[in-house]
């Protein structure tokens, strides 16, 4: 057989990516998560009578807590699958890649298995957070001077 | 008004993300990290400052918004105690988000067994 009738059959029978799909589900689905945010904060503002400024970190420890439990509780993976990058980009997926992280390298014990590997997905996050932040922020004193 | 910003902030963000997904062989991973440097490269020029306030919330869920405050945190020490505060104010603001992150995770990592 041939190189190129072979290419042929592969991609004949590659499971089909419904694109347009996926970004429809991507918008709805981060959409929403970013009305919760903001619900969060005006909710947390009024009745503790907060600033939005600290209102804004109860509403992110908050969903961040639900993203860790719907992940320990196993259905957060199944979204996932689904929403794609609308449940990745938000603050939950840093929440869930270290949950799911954490639930699945504990039986290698808890230095070498927890321990270790709870950063494994999230560490590149705050690797080049941090190093881009230093950076620009470098730029960004010398020029303005803060 | 400040809700529907919100909703179409937030989706537009998860949108790009999922094209850039789709279109190319990036994974997951580099697309958050590349949402975190493009988060703190917005902030050189107060860009993202204005995005969060006509936005509100909506701009402070992406993964975005981490790498705002966190340059945020090191300008603010920076301003006060000269280069070093780059240095000691970078996680000022982001604190609570990894901490709260780690705490959750270690005490269900504690409670609850893989799935499969």
């Amino acid at each position: 057989m041939r190189l190129k009738d072979y290419n042929e059959i592969v991609n004949r029978h590659k499971p089909k990516e419904h694109k347009v799909q996926n970004g429809i589900i991507a918008f709805v689905s981060g959409g929403i998560v970013g009305l919760i945010g903001q619900g969060l904060i005006d909710i947390y503002s009024y009745f503790l009578e907060i600033p939005a400024q600290e209102a804004s970190i109860f509403a992110t420890v908050t969903l961040i807590f639900f993203a860790s439990l719907f992940t320990a509780l196993g259905f957060f993976d199944k979204w996932v699958t689904i929403c794609k990058c609308g449940l990745i980009i938000p603050i939950t997926g840093f929440a869930h890649s270290m949950t799911s992280a954490g639930i699945e390298y504990k039986t290698e014990g808890p230095i070498f298995g927890l321990g270790s590997n709870i950063f494994k997905l999230a560490g590149s996050v705050i690797l080049y957070g941090v190093v881009s932040a230093w950076i620009f922020g470098m730029i960004r004193f010398m020029i303005l001077g803060g | 008004m400040i809700y529907l910003n919100s909703f179409l902030f937030a989706g537009a963000v998860c949108l790009l993300g999922q094209i850039i997904l789709d279109n190319t062989k990036l994974t997951a991973g580099h697309i958050t990290s590349i949402f975190v440097c493009l988060g703190a490269f917005l902030d050189i020029f107060n860009i993202y400052d204005k995005i969060v306030t006509v936005v509100g919330g909506g701009a402070m869920v992406p993964i975005t918004s981490f790498g705002h405050l966190l340059i945020h945190g090191a300008l603010a020490q920076a301003e006060q105690y000269g280069f070093i505060g780059l240095l000691t104010g970078m996680f000022n603001l982001t604190a609570s988000g990894i901490t709260a992150a780690i705490i959750f995770t270690f005490i269900f990592s504690l409670f609850f067994k893989p799935k499969d």
